[in-house]
């Protein structure tokens, strides 16, 4: 099923289109007035669609790790290896864009917040996947003792981004006394940018990882037919 | 099962007696760090004391942890894998590293407390809150030390897989011991104490399902 829809290009054509419309759309479409935040709000455009995007990768790297486990086809670790790559990368972004919105609202590139921390750890347990495996040589125990590890970390992670930032107060937009991006936020115009804007950076993401994974694939055939 | 459990756990004792140098080793740090702090701080504030107290403890735990089963041949780990279950290995470990941890945790307590003071006040409530440490620790540490044993460079990767799982519990458990330097009873950091243990029951569930892939390799 993956393959297929790999292969059909409606949805990267909506992808382009989408992001092209959150980006031009983000900029110059009103935004609602609101203290603290003013026009930074824009931001909400391109900084929680890294996370959703990440957070969608990261799932899948998971659940292709979980097919491994069951199936030991190597394809499913190629899969959730790319998958793992390119969440990072989107979580990289993800933590730009909230650094360069954290200076000009906050004041400081970095603030001691339940949220912040959280990302930052999860992208530190993805380094230390990526270490993990470079320290293996033999690719089915590599395989093997990566996949465990990944499922292990992503159960970790969960708690961490999804459950603590809750309980805690945060300086973060949509926690405590904040200017939130809930629902008495988020009006009628910023839900016409901001869906569309998820819509496309997670397609978006999906095609830089599905790319990622066709072009490891061949490699791998190669090894095999040398 | 039950009886596969006593007796790995029965060889983990006498192991631990027979190879004295490893925990005369892990004592060892405790005091030299002990020292080290109070050199560097005589009596530290409560709040600096509480930190320093779970680092160090988190860096003997992961010492202490690692060497479960690297210091076990792989021949070795090949004729358990024939007699017992890896259920049994996992739970068999969790247990014997909770009565390690404890132990270190107790010994390092009391050295701490005669070099850099104790500023705690409720006793009770850290006490728990060092025995849930030691459990987090244990069920955390396990699975990873299996996983960094696999490796040839362990000791480094025992460490970098480690620390970025842990800190959610530490952060946790230095939140709690703070609470312990007032007269706070144990009901109202209840929902706190709750996170931690959800987390280590997701944790063992986790190593649980996860243990036998590792285990056979």
């Amino acid at each position: 099923m993956g393959e297929k829809f790999a292969r059909q290009w409606w949805w990267k054509v909506l992808s382009i289109l989408c992001v092209a419309y959150a980006i031009t759309g983000g900029f110059l479409i009103e935004v609602p007035q609101r203290f603290i935040l003013n026009e930074s709000i824009r931001n909400l455009y391109f900084h929680v669609p890294m996370w959703f995007t990440m957070i969608v990768l990261l799932a899948t790297s998971a659940v292709n790790a979980i097919q491994f486990l069951a199936s030991n086809n190597i394809k499913y670790d190629i899969i959730s290896i790319e998958a793992a790559n390119t969440g990072t990368l989107f979580g990289i972004m993800g933590i730009s864009t909230g650094m360069l919105w954290g200076k000009f609202t906050w004041g400081a590139w970095w603030v001691n917040d339940p949220k912040l921390n959280g990302v930052a750890i999860a992208l530190l347990i993805y380094m230390a996947y990526f270490v993990l495996r470079s320290a293996l040589d033999d690719q089915d125990k590599k395989a093997k003792i990566s996949s465990v590890y990944n499922i292990f970390s992503f159960a970790i992670l969960i708690p961490l981004i999804y459950v603590l930032p809750r309980l805690t107060d945060s300086l973060h937009p949509g926690s405590g006394g904040n200017p939130a991006f809930n629902q008495y936020d988020l009006d009628n115009t910023m839900r016409l940018v901001f869906y569309p804007a998820c819509i496309g950076w997670i397609l978006l993401g999906v095609w830089i990882f599905s790319l990622k994974t066709r072009i490891s694939l061949l490699k791998q055939k190669k090894i095999f037919s040398e | 099962m039950l009886n596969q459990i006593t007796s790995l756990l029965y060889k983990d004792f006498v192991l631990e007696r027979r190879l004295k140098h490893t925990i005369n080793g892990l004592v060892i740090y405790t005091l030299s760090t002990s020292f080290i702090i109070y050199f560097a701080y005589n009596q530290p504030e409560p709040t600096t004391w509480i930190a320093n107290f779970w680092i160090i403890l988190l860096f003997v735990s992961i010492n202490a942890i690692a060497k479960g089963f690297s210091q076990e041949k792989i021949n070795r780990l090949a004729y358990y894998y024939t007699i017992a279950s890896p259920i049994a290995v996992l739970i068999s470990k969790v247990i014997y590293n909770t009565l390690l941890l404890l132990l270190l945790s107790i010994v390092f307590l009391i050295i701490y407390s005669l070099t850099s003071g104790y500023p705690i006040f409720n006793n009770a409530l850290f006490m728990t809150i060092v025995l849930l440490g030691s459990i987090s620790f244990a069920i955390t540490l396990t699975c990873l030390s299996l996983i960094a044993a696999k490796t040839s460079n362990s000791n480094t990767l025992m460490a970098v897989l480690s620390f970025p799982v842990i800190i959610p519990i530490i952060l946790l458990l230095i939140k709690l011991s703070k609470a312990s330097l007032l007269d706070i009873s144990i009901l109202d950091v209840s929902p706190d104490i709750g996170i931690v243990a959800s987390i280590d029951t997701v944790t063992l569930a986790v190593s649980y399902i996860l243990f036998p892939y590792l285990w056979t390799d």
